[in-house]
């Protein structure tokens, strides 16, 4: 029979030799291998003193973003929720009153917005999905904590504050920003510009 | 006998006790730590500096872990188990000769417990008695895998003290004596009877990594196969024991390796350079402790080199091949020293 590939060794049992049956000059050349290992880098990395740098991109715990102006961003659409094939995400959303222009950019906002990281599989689809440009993945990562319940992350933990915006340069790199200049996302501008844009469609 | 000989005697057990149990202590922790290196990882390094203080922990865990006696067990001979071990390696360390003699206002301080004359006859004696702290304890926990262990180690220790008695019996015929201080005495400088006998001493030393049970003879604890082995039922202190008892028996056929073939407390060239008799012995106890640093870690080399013998290859090896090498080797000796004898037998 033809061999598909070159890749097959024929097997022989043959006798082994004399030298080969004296067992010592393999066992000496094992044990030469290890003590070269011996002497070789360790590749461990010492972890509560180092800290293996993350990718850039590297998608840790969740969150709600701010805009400009410092209102919420999100809109309470439910495109995440969808999206999320874990079915981690849940919420309710309410009606922003007069007067709540600076806590909510839309006339509907998330009054509830619930991320069960015991679940959640960091997959990215819901910041893929959002179309507000609200819910994004950051290098940090989830804390280990003592109940699962406290693992269903509220608001309360998603929302960035607005005194200490999470940056996301490293996931929203130019070229994603770029790519977000699609006209697709056109929706995403500005505050004021989407203003200018409703405006001029009137 | 004075007493100042009474006192010196009780201070030097106390003294080669404490560092037979310190050696096995930091041997436990050069074993991880050699076994992480010849692996690739670092190995403890939490405890102290460099994890020094590694084996105080573990001490720590093992005193505090939950004592537990099966209640099948046979109580007491489950408790004498592991102390019959651990009395039979600590004794062998008597008849060591751990340096030359010291000489403090004209008496003569022998480095060494007591010389026995039938040194080797002792040192044998006591490391079969080992085998009885293992087998009692796999069979006192009555459960298979302790009395398969059991079984596995007796069989293999009877086996491979055959070999080895043998071709102890060659080195014996060379050196004429059977006491250790005069065995390490006549190597005097460089002439080490591993150049005498050099397939004595591979049949030694495969011998003593099966006496000790240790890879590649590690068949009555396969963690693989019989759980634990004879210590499957052990918990506490008790086990820690039988661990324990291991490594002073690694040190303890380091140090008889050391001794027998390597000239013991001997070291090239050093007569010509050191003449004071005090430091002589200094320097001979460092020089033994190199050479037995040098066997445990080539213990622990081949431990995490070789795989483990399956149980007929361990026999084969033993009944049909050291056995017969070590009689061969008997009989090249004998003939060597008798080669003028058989000469003039055959010229007349």
């Amino acid at each position: 029979m033809q061999a598909l590939t070159n890749r097959s060794k024929v097997v022989a049992k043959k006798e082994m030799t004399f030298i080969e049956k004296l067992y010592l000059p393999a066992i000496f050349s094992g044990m030469i291998i290890t003590f070269k290992h011996f002497f070789r880098r360790k590749p461990t990395i010492k972890y509560p003193e180092q800290i293996r740098p993350f990718s850039g991109v590297y998608r840790g715990q969740h969150v709600l973003k701010r805009d400009e102006i410092g209102a919420e961003r999100c809109t309470a659409c439910g495109l995440c929720a969808v999206a999320c094939p874990a079915e981690a995400i849940t919420m309710t959303s309410a009606e922003r009153k007069p007067g709540e222009e600076g806590l909510y950019r839309e006339e509907k906002y998330a009054a509830t917005y619930e991320i069960n990281m015991l679940r959640c599989i960091f997959c990215g689809d819901c910041e893929d999905a959002c179309p507000k440009e609200a819910i994004f993945l950051t290098d940090r990562k989830v804390d280990s904590l003592y109940t699962r319940k406290e693992f269903v992350y509220g608001k309360n933990i998603l929302v960035e504050s607005k005194e200490n915006p999470i940056s996301l340069v490293k996931r929203q790199t130019p070229q994603v920003k770029e790519f977000k200049h699609h006209v697709e996302f056109a929706h995403n501008q500005t505050y004021d510009k989407q203003k200018k844009v409703k405006n001029s469609s009137h | 006998m004075t007493l100042s000989f009474l006192i010196y005697k009780v201070i030097l057990v106390l003294v080669i006790f404490a560092i037979t149990l310190l050696v096995a202590t930091y041997s436990t922790y050069a074993e991880r730590k050699i076994a992480a290196f010849l692996q690739d990882r670092i190995g403890p390094d939490r405890a102290g500096p460099f994890g020094i203080l590694q084996p105080l922990a573990d001490a720590v865990k093992m005193f505090m872990k939950e004592e537990m006696i099966p209640s099948v067990s046979n109580r007491m001979l489950f408790i004498i188990g592991p102390g019959v071990c651990m009395l039979t390696a600590c004794m062998t360390g008597v008849v060591i000769p751990w340096g030359p003699s010291m000489n403090i206002g004209g008496t003569e301080y022998p480095l060494q417990i007591t010389d026995l004359n039938i040194g080797i006859l002792y040192l044998f004696g006591v490391i079969s008695l080992g085998v009885y702290g293992i087998m009692i304890g796999g069979w006192a926990s009555n459960n298979k895998f302790s009395l398969l262990g059991a079984i596995r180690a007796s069989s293999q220790m009877i086996s491979y003290e055959v070999a080895m008695g043998l071709s102890i019996i060659a080195l014996v015929m060379t050196t004429g004596t059977l006491s250790l201080g005069q065995i390490a005495a006549d190597q005097p400088g460089a002439h080490w009877n591993v150049f005498i006998q050099p397939l004595g001493f591979l049949i030694f030393i495969i011998c003593a990594f099966a006496e000790t049970n240790r890879a590649p003879f590690d068949l009555p604890e396969c963690e693989t196969e019989l759980v634990g082995g004879y210590h499957t039922e052990y918990s506490s202190m008790k086990l820690g024991f039988f661990l324990f008892a291991e490594y002073i028996n690694m040190f303890i056929s380091s140090a008889v390796i050391s001794t027998f073939y390597f000239g013991g407390y001997n070291m090239p060239f050093i007569a010509r350079f050191v003449h004071d008799p005090n430091w002589l012995a200094v320097l001979g106890f460092v020089f033994l402790f190199t050479k037995i640093s040098f066997f445990i870690f080539v213990f622990m080399w081949v431990r995490w080199t070789l795989p483990r013998f399956r149980y007929d290859q361990l026999m084969n090896l033993g009944w049909k091949v050291l056995i017969p090498l070590s009689i061969l080797n008997l009989v090249v000796t004998g003939g060597w020293m008798m080669r003028m004898e058989i000469y003039h037998f055959f010229i007349k």
